[in-house]
């Protein structure tokens, strides 16, 4: 994928494409000269082979084999017993997950939440960023980012402590109310399903937002300044130079990053969710990841949860190429 | 970022309502974590009655006092300092190697590598086939499970890749003329020359490992094998004071809560992420866009 900003690499990355040799071809002849010269390339380059080969012998087993095992969906796999004993079971349990009660409100959850996030947490930083860019002082400028990115490096654990503080019953959100008038007894927020979705969206947008501004500040600090200044002679002003100047200059990287957070659509913050969630905000934070957790971890249901598990994967691999696909014809950016 | 001559009345408006919200934003981001802090540092039966907002009103050490005497706590806290250490060590020495090598434009089968490699970001491995294979490699209740899983990164590869591809040729063939082998080159001569690239990555491997709570929540029942973030996670999202309790050693002062008890660990938790960050900053935001614009 290519960014604005990228100017220094690009030529060096045509140049790495020319002179990259074609190993498939240069094995392929089979000459016996050529595979003379092949065997000793190999052999003198044989410690880096060895060393990229390690690599590959970590990925086949902690990417390769766990992308295998999906194959229990489709078996009755018992943890006693060995993978070639589980009979093989088709699409049951498919049909179990989607003919289950708890797929409405899983779905819910899932979705709603997401779909808040993408709705507030997607524009939020990008309205940050362009702000932020029109702070004159450079000093004050990197003062704010340095703070912004602050909550970035808390964990969730961390925050779920925070945010169990403030929303106790003593604790300040309660005490503003109260001294305000808008309630006369304290509520007991994290108790209450109702309430789930508005915490998990906002403090994740206080963890998130100067952080996510990250990336658009670099596309930003590609725009070329004669375009700013061009804007200024023509009588722009400063909302219409970051509405005509900025956001046209970076609408590429708008693009990925929004294909990127259609495609997560199904996937929440699993962290996030796991240390909010108790047993009685349960219909509000029970999603996909929390509902394949407990089914398979849990209660030890390893075929049923892969199956859920799985389901999502296939779901979120069309999102993905569904998104790249609307955003290539929009706007001309894409993934692939 | 270029200077006008002259500012308009509606310029200079702009500039105060902008930095006015930049302002709030910045109060908004520091003051839940001030209002931890404070109350950790108060007395803990007085912080009870609520309304500490801006500064302590019983200071107090007794809490950290607690969390420094507490056996349960300490032994947490070197499991976390442990594979932070050796896990960002070893994390970022395998994944440099790699990319070293893949680096290096003449390696064959260079293409097939990276294809094997692209293919795992995206499929990611999922939860279920995941434990499974932990639990067949006999890494469960051990320590390994911390280090070996994460060891390597293809996300972190590419940001690797496109930091050595910068190293002149002339560099690398030089010493290879001088006779020092593939792995002399590597620690030698391309270890020493990326720094940039390598604190980058070792912050963000750094923060996953100190600030990662599930694998030890899954994967770890030993107690004293559970890192701090598994401990505060039990403590604070099973809401199980019996725990922080627990903790403390006998014979501790009256006015230490488990609440008290449980915003003291939170801080000395966070300190040093917080306390080292600042520091890396001009790295990682480098090495971020790097690897966003790669990836």
């Amino acid at each position: 994928m290519q960014l604005n900003g990228d100017n220094e690499e690009v030529p060096h990355k045509v140049n790495a494409n020319a002179e990259a040799p074609n190993p498939a071809s240069a094995a392929a002849v089979g000459s016996g000269m050529t595979r003379r010269k092949w065997l000793r390339k190999l052999y003198r380059q044989r410690y880096l082979q060895i060393m990229a080969l390690l690599g590959i012998a970590w990925m086949i087993i902690f990417n390769y084999i766990p992308i295998y095992w999906n194959v229990i969906a489709f078996r009755e796999f018992d943890i006693i017993q060995p993978l070639s004993a589980a009979p093989w079971v088709g699409l049951e349990h498919f049909k179990e997950f989607l003919s289950d009660d708890s797929l409405g409100y899983v779905i819910r959850n899932t979705l709603g939440m997401s779909l808040l996030k993408l709705i507030i947490g997607f524009p939020l930083p990008i309205a940050f960023a362009l702000l932020l860019n029109e702070v004159r002082s450079s000093r004050y400028k990197k003062w704010i980012q340095t703070i912004s990115y602050l909550p970035h490096f808390l964990s969730w654990v961390i925050l779920g402590g925070i945010l169990a503080t403030w929303l106790a019953d003593v604790g300040i959100i309660n005490k503003i109310l109260q001294a305000l008038g808008f309630i006369d007894t304290p509520i007991s927020y994290l108790a209450e399903p109702k309430y789930f979705w508005t915490i998990i969206v906002s403090s994740d947008l206080w963890k998130e937002l100067g952080w996510s501004a990250i990336i658009y500040l670099a596309a930003i600090s590609g725009v070329s300044p004669e375009l700013y200044e061009a804007a200024t002679i023509d009588g722009a002003g400063r909302f219409q130079r970051m509405w005509s100047v900025t956001l046209p200059c970076i609408k590429g990287t708008i693009a990925i990053l929004f294909i990127l957070a259609v495609s997560g659509l199904l996937n929440s913050n699993f962290d996030q969710i796991l240390v909010l969630r108790n047993s009685l905000n349960e219909s509000a934070s029970t999603v996909i990841d929390v509902y394949v957790y407990q089914t398979g971890i849990s209660d030890g249901r390893f075929s049923y949860s892969a199956a859920v598990g799985l389901l999502k994967s296939v779901i979120a691999l069309g999102l993905l190429l569904g998104a790249n696909f609307v955003t290539k014809k929009l706007n001309d950016t894409s993934l692939f | 970022m270029f200077s006008l001559k002259r500012r308009t009345h509606g310029d200079v408006a702009f500039d105060w309502v902008n930095n006015v919200l930049m302002l709030a934003i910045c109060f908004l981001t520091l003051y839940p974590i001030w209002y931890v802090l404070v109350n950790a540092f108060n007395d803990g039966t007085d912080a009870m009655r609520g309304g500490i907002y801006w500064w302590p009103r019983m200071f107090s050490l007794e809490s950290f006092k607690t969390v420094f005497q507490s056996s349960g706590i300490m032994t947490a806290m070197g499991v976390t300092v442990a594979k932070t250490l050796v896990g960002t060590v070893v994390h970022v020495l395998f994944t440099a190697m790699v990319a070293f090598a893949l680096s290096r434009r003449d390696l064959i089968g260079r293409k097939l590598y990276t294809f094997i490699g692209t293919i795992t970001m995206i499929f990611p491995g999922a939860l279920i086939p995941t434990y499974l294979l932990i639990r067949d490699l006999g890494m469960l209740d051990h320590f390994v499970v911390y280090i070996i899983p994460v060891l390597f990164s293809f996300f972190d590869l590419i940001i690797f890749l496109s930091f050595f591809r910068e190293i002149p040729d002339g560099l690398i063939e030089a010493s290879e003329i001088d006779g020092a082998g593939d792995f002399t080159v590597f620690l030698r001569i391309v270890i020493p020359v990326s720094m940039p690239v390598i604190a980058t990555i070792a912050l963000f491997h750094g923060v996953y490992q100190w600030n990662d709570y599930f694998t030890g929540m899954i994967y770890v029942n030993d107690t004293d094998l559970q890192p701090i973030q598994t401990y505060l996670y039990r403590v604070v999202a099973q809401a199980s004071s019996n725990q922080m309790i627990s903790a403390m050693p006998s014979g501790v002062a009256a006015n230490v809560t488990s609440q008290s008890l449980k915003l003291a660990t939170m801080v000395v938790t966070t300190a040093p992420i917080v306390i080292v960050y600042p520091f890396l900053q001009k790295y990682f935001v480098k090495g971020f866009m790097i690897g966003s614009l790669k990836g």
